[in-house]
This record gives structure tokens, sequence and C-alpha cells, in this order.
């Protein structure tokens, strides 16, 4: 049984930030900077938190920000950090924040290249499972099922038996020292998983589940309740890896259908029920191997 | 001190000369040999900077942006390809006011392949809001980087520049170079200090943001005052550097030989070199020809050029690019400074593509062209490619 920790109060966004209402985003940049503090130098390419921070002269954020171009983020937080080393400040943390199009699809090279070199740093990918800034388009991390502007499930295109992309077991490959999945949904064990990334010298990789109410298709008061029934139904379930041995962070007692999950939203409208009874066997499979994970690394 | 080395290593040497304090480096020919010597000088410890092994030039970039906007001296280096995968970030590092410096070891974009020398790469980023250096020999890659850190990181301009050295020809050919020392060269390039940098020792800031209709015209306009202010600051920093090492290059532009000339021709990079002797040569036969050495493409010397129309009676250019369904870069922008209704008469020559050797006859029969037209008064046609087979008959 986790220990419920309270959330340090100080905040480090402005109110009147241009995320849209009911966004998962600014829920988890709160959440990760309570865990950080002052002390970061965030980089951010393009999506939604470019524009969640406002127009210039103005700045939702009060902590030092970057922002760059849509595929660079893991190579400017190795510049960053190259800087901050040649400078001898050795107390900053850099904070790479990118949506999930930017992590999975465009800028998997140069995360990939950032985790390769061992960069000191902590990437939070901000997946709401679709290219949402520029208006719900597919990427490599919408679930299978989900309907997008790019997969609009009409007369001739049929559902396609997309998974998200494994970025999580990516990046294990790849060499990160810590990895962990976190939710909008549990503040306190977001908090609690970004603070031991900070605990951890090299790469760290931290893979947020945050709704977008607008690309998921649900009522922008249910966000927490939407993303909560996402771990309650497996379909994002929390674990953390530590050097590659798994340990799950939310162990759910009993665990609901995942049809629960899919009829909150709009954009899973189109599943048949047979295509409900494939998700769920498909979830089933996935925390299965999950758990024998979990089961190897205690071992 | 004397030392004979490539332009690739007087790139390195320049870097390290330069005190940079962050290096992003990912290879590819013909300019490998800077990133290789660079990784022996910082593990030797020669070299004080943190050394970045990214996995391609795109991520080269991106690093020094990054590392720069925490106020750190930045160096990468490229060639084609790597170049052409960097657009996105060049324009990024200048929109942004990050005072990289790059040498970029000029060779053709390739489809089909080359890894030969022209300067279809650096051409195709005149645009990318960088300052553009060509050199004519490795000395001046060397002076030419170290000046360009104290141009580039000047508060009035903060722009980065590229510092061009022609593929092979020059980044893997040894000269004899002067090696200016480490104290001389401390004393004449302070170390970087921007305006605006990540120090947290001011409030938070956001870099690079979102900049709505509403300013970003009158940022690109601050932008073309950075560019324009880079004119006096090339005149003013070379003079500097002359004082304290003795070296110049005449600034933007250097006329060669053209006082009394009838006919001129402009060039750049490593070809300058031949075409001086060719001008020394032609000169002691009586032949009334000078040279232009173009040293600065961005900012583009136009109130320097022009002066051409009063100097001459004809000009040539010769492009070791071409701009499809164009010409010559350089003509094209050269034409347009000396247009007017005294303008002299102009012509482009093409030559030099894909590792095409320039000699010295080539230039010989350039400036035989432009003496024979010049007694017509007027070109025969706009373009000639230099040397092609199969063209027309004068050039085989």
């Amino acid at each position: 049984m986790m220990a419920k920790l309270p959330l340090p109060k100080e905040e480090y966004l402005y109110r009147g930030h241009a995320a849209c209402p009911g966004c998962g985003a600014p829920l988890a940049m709160r959440y990760t900077m309570k865990a950080l503090g002052p002390r970061v130098i965030m980089n951010v390419p393009a999506g939604c938190t470019a524009v969640i921070g406002g127009v210039w002269p103005r700045t939702a954020f009060k902590f030092d920000m970057m922002d760059h171009v849509f595929e660079s983020t893991g190579a400017v937080s190795s510049g960053i950090r190259a800087a901050l080393d040649a400078k001898g400040i050795e107390d900053v943390t850099v904070l790479a924040w990118a949506g999930d199009g930017g992590t999975v699809d465009i800028g998997l090279q140069a995360l990939s290249g950032a985790v390769d070199r061992g960069t000191d740093f902590i990437y939070v990918m901000m997946d709401n499972e679709a290219y949402m800034n520029t208006g719900i388009q597919c990427s490599g991390s919408t679930p299978i099922g989900a309907w997008t502007t790019t997969t609009p499930f009409g007369k001739k295109c049929e559902i396609i038996l997309q998974r998200k992309k494994k970025i999580m077991e990516m990046m294990v490959a790849n060499g990160i020292v810590y990895g962990a999945t976190v939710n909008v949904a549990y503040p306190e064990d977001f908090v609690k998983r970004v603070k031991k990334a900070t605990e951890f010298e090299g790469p760290k990789f931290i893979h947020a589940l945050s709704p977008c109410a607008p690309g998921w298709r649900v009522d922008t008061a249910k966000t927490v309740e939407v993303a909560r029934l996402a771990t309650q139904t497996n379909m994002f379930p929390l674990y953390e890896v530590e050097w590659s041995e798994y340990r799950l962070t939310k162990t759910i007692k009993e665990r609901k259908p995942v049809s629960e999950y899919l009829k909150t939203q709009g954009r899973f409208r189109r599943v048949s029920e047979d295509m409900v009874n494939r998700i769920q066997a498909m979830v089933d499979e996935e925390y299965e191997e999950l758990l024998r994970k979990v089961e190897l690394s205690k071992g | 001190m004397m030392e004979v080395i490539t332009s690739n290593y007087a790139a390195a040497y320049a870097a390290k000369l330069s005190r940079v304090e962050v290096i992003a480096a990912y290879p590819i020919t013909p300019q490998t040999s800077i990133s290789e010597k660079l990784a022996e000088l910082v593990d030797s410890g020669e070299m004080d900077a943190k050394y970045i092994k990214v996995e391609s030039e795109h991520s080269a970039m991106a690093a020094l942006i990054g590392a720069s906007h925490v106020g750190a001296r930045t160096f990468t280096a490229t060639s084609s390809q790597g170049l052409a995968l960097m657009h996105e970030n060049l324009i990024w590092a200048a929109g942004v006011n990050r005072p990289i410096v790059m040498p970029v070891a000029a060779r053709a974009l390739s489809g089909p392949w080359t890894i030969w020398s022209d300067h279809s790469d650096v051409i195709s980023e005149r645009d990318a809001g960088w300052m553009q250096f060509f050199c004519e020999n490795n000395q001046e890659t060397l002076d030419m980087i170290i000046m360009a850190y104290k141009i580039a990181e000047d508060r009035e301009i903060m722009t980065p520049a590229m510092v061009i050295e022609d593929g092979f020809i020059l980044s893997h050919t040894v000269e004899a170079v002067d090696m200016p020392l480490q104290e001389e060269v401390d004393d004449f390039l302070p170390p970087f200090d921007p305006e605006f940098k990540i120090d947290f020792k001011s409030e938070p800031r956001r870099y690079a943001g979102v900049l709505a209709p509403d300013w970003w015209q009158e940022h690109r306009y601050r932008r073309m005052l950075d560019m324009e202010r880079g004119k006096e600051k090339i005149v003013e920093v070379e003079r500097d550097f002359k004082r304290r090492f003795g070296r110049s290059y005449g600034g933007l532009v250097e006329f060669y030989r053209c006082d009394d000339a009838d006919v001129a021709l402009v060039i750049a990079g490593a070809p300058t070199g031949t075409a001086k002797d060719v001008v020394d040569e032609m000169r002691d036969r009586g032949k009334k020809v000078g040279l232009v050495k173009l040293r600065s493409f961005r900012p583009f010397p136009g109130e320097e050029l022009v002066k051409l129309n009063d100097m001459v009676s004809m000009v040539g250019v010769f492009d070791k690019s071409y701009t499809m369904g164009q010409g010559g870069a350089f003509f094209q922008e050269i034409r347009n400074a000396l247009y007017s209704p005294d303008g002299v008469p102009i012509k482009n020559y093409i030559g030099g593509l894909g590792g095409r050797d320039v000699t010295k006859k080539n230039i010989e029969r350039i400036f035989e062209d432009l003496l024979a037209l010049n007694k017509e008064g007027k070109v025969d046609r706009i373009i000639d490619w230099v040397a092609l087979k199969g063209g027309p008959g004068r050039w085989e």
C-alpha cells in the first residue's frame, strides 16, 4: 500500500495559460514542476505545450524554458546539459517535454541519440495519443480503434489494427537508467515518480498519460475520471523500470473491463463489440507480459 | 609559429584557440577530419570543451542551439548533405540570434552521389540568415573562424556564421599556416557574454516562444538590422585583427589589381588563389585584367561591388554552383547590385562543379573571353559553362 504524499504547495504555472478546457497537460506540468522545483531548464518542441505557454511577450511558466523545432528535443537536451557541464553548473535538472508524436515519431531519432549518449536529463512524454495541436491526427502512440482525422473509419476505411508503439520498452532497450509510466489521475504517484527520477544520473524517461478532451471526444469535466479508467482497466498500467527491473507502482485490485474505458470516449464510438473483445484480449496479453517482467525482476 | 596543416586542421585549431566550450560532431566527408582532430584535442586535454557525439547534423545544430542559450561558445562543422539536413535548425539558430560558428567544407549536393567540391551546399543556405564567409586558403580558414566569433557574438550582431573552405581543395591540402599564440587570441577574443542567457540570475524567461503576427515582422526587421550591422563589424574586426596579427583579407571584398583594369572577374573560395596567379601572369604580358575576391556573401557587399561600374568596363562572375532555372547565384546577385543605366556588361561563368578542377587555363580563357567581348562592348551570352564536354567549342 503506497503512502499518500502531500503535494508540494509551490505552483510554477501562472493562471491564464492557453490550454484548452479539460486539458491534462497543465496538470502534468504542475505535478512535474512540484516534484522538481525551480532549478530547471525545460526544452519543448512543436506541440500543445508551445501554445499552452502563451504568446510573446507573455509566458505562463515560472521557470526557464526554451522552444525548438519538432525533431530536436533529445539533441537540445544534450546541448543544454553539455553547456551546464562546461559552466560547472551541477544542480539544474534538464527537463525535456514533448508530446507523443514529437517523441515516438518525429523526435525518436534525437531521443534515441540522447539516451545513447547517456545525457543526464528527464524526458517527459506527454501522451495525449495523437497529434492534438494540429487537430487530432493519428500518431504512433494512438491506440487501436481510436478515431482521428487521419483515421476517419468511414465507408472505405477499416479500423486499423495499429497498436501504440511500445515506447517504454524501446527506451529500456535503448539504455535509460530510470523509466516510469504516470497518469494525471494519480498526482501523488506522478510527483513521486518524477522525484525518484532525479535520484538517477543519466537518461530518465517518464511516460505521462494525459487526456485531450476535444481529441478524445470527452466532456471537459471528465479528464481525471477518464484518465483514471485507463489505469483501472489496464489500458495504461502504472509501473517503473529501474535499470531494466520492472515494478508495478499501482496495483489494481479489481480490474475493470476495457469497455468501461472505451465507452467514455467519442473517439472509440465506432469500435464494434468484436473489436472490444480483441482490445480486451490484447490488453490482457500485454498486462501478463508486464507481470512476467515484474516477476523476473524480483528474482 | 608556422605549421604545415590542412584547412580542416586549421579549423580545428581555430576552435581550440577560440576556447570553444561545446562541440557537436557528426562525420561527413570532407569535413570529418575537423571532428576527429577536435576529439583528439579534447581527449588529450589540450582543449577544454564538451564534445557531444550527435546522431545527425540536424541534432548537431539543435544541440548547439540548446548550449548557446545557456551561454556557451559553440562549434560544429559539416558539408553538403549534412548542411542540407541542418537546414531547419540553421534557420532557427539565426532566427533566435545564436552566434554559432561553423566551418563548411563545401561539397556538391548529391543526387546522384558525389563527394567532391563545389558551392551548391552553401549557396542553398544563402537565405538561412547566417553570415557566409568564403576562404581562399588554410590561413584564412583559421583566421576567419577566430574573427567570425568576434563578429557573430557582438551584442549588436548576434548572428551565426559559416566559414566556407572548399572541400578537399582546401580541407585536405596542407599549407603553411601561422598559428597565433593562445594569449594573443585570448586578448583579441573575449569570452562569450550574451545579453540574454539562462543563468538563474535573472527572472525566468521563455526563449524562442511563439511570436504572433503583431510582432513577427518587427522581429524580422531587427534580424535584418543585425545582419546589416555585420558589414561594418566585419571591417572593424579585421582591422583590429590586422593590428594584432599582421594579416588582413580586404574586408567584405578584396579588389586585386583592379585599379586600371579593363575587365574584372569576381570569384570566391579556393579558386581565388589560382585566379590571382593568372592575373599576375597576364598582367606581366600587359593584359589589363583584375580580380575581385568575394569574401562575404552574407551580408552581401552590394555597396562595395557597385564600385566595379566605375573601375572596369566589363565584369565576369565565376560561380561554383548553378541554380536551376536561373543561373549562378553570385552572378544573379552581383548583376542586381551593378544594375543601373550606366552599368557595365556582366557575364556568368559556371565551372568547378562536383569537384572539377578549376585550372589556370580555365581562368585565362575566361579573361581572354572577357577582353575580347570588351572590345565589342557587349557580352555574347549571359552564361557560359567552362570546359563543358560537348559544350560550345571555345571551351573544349
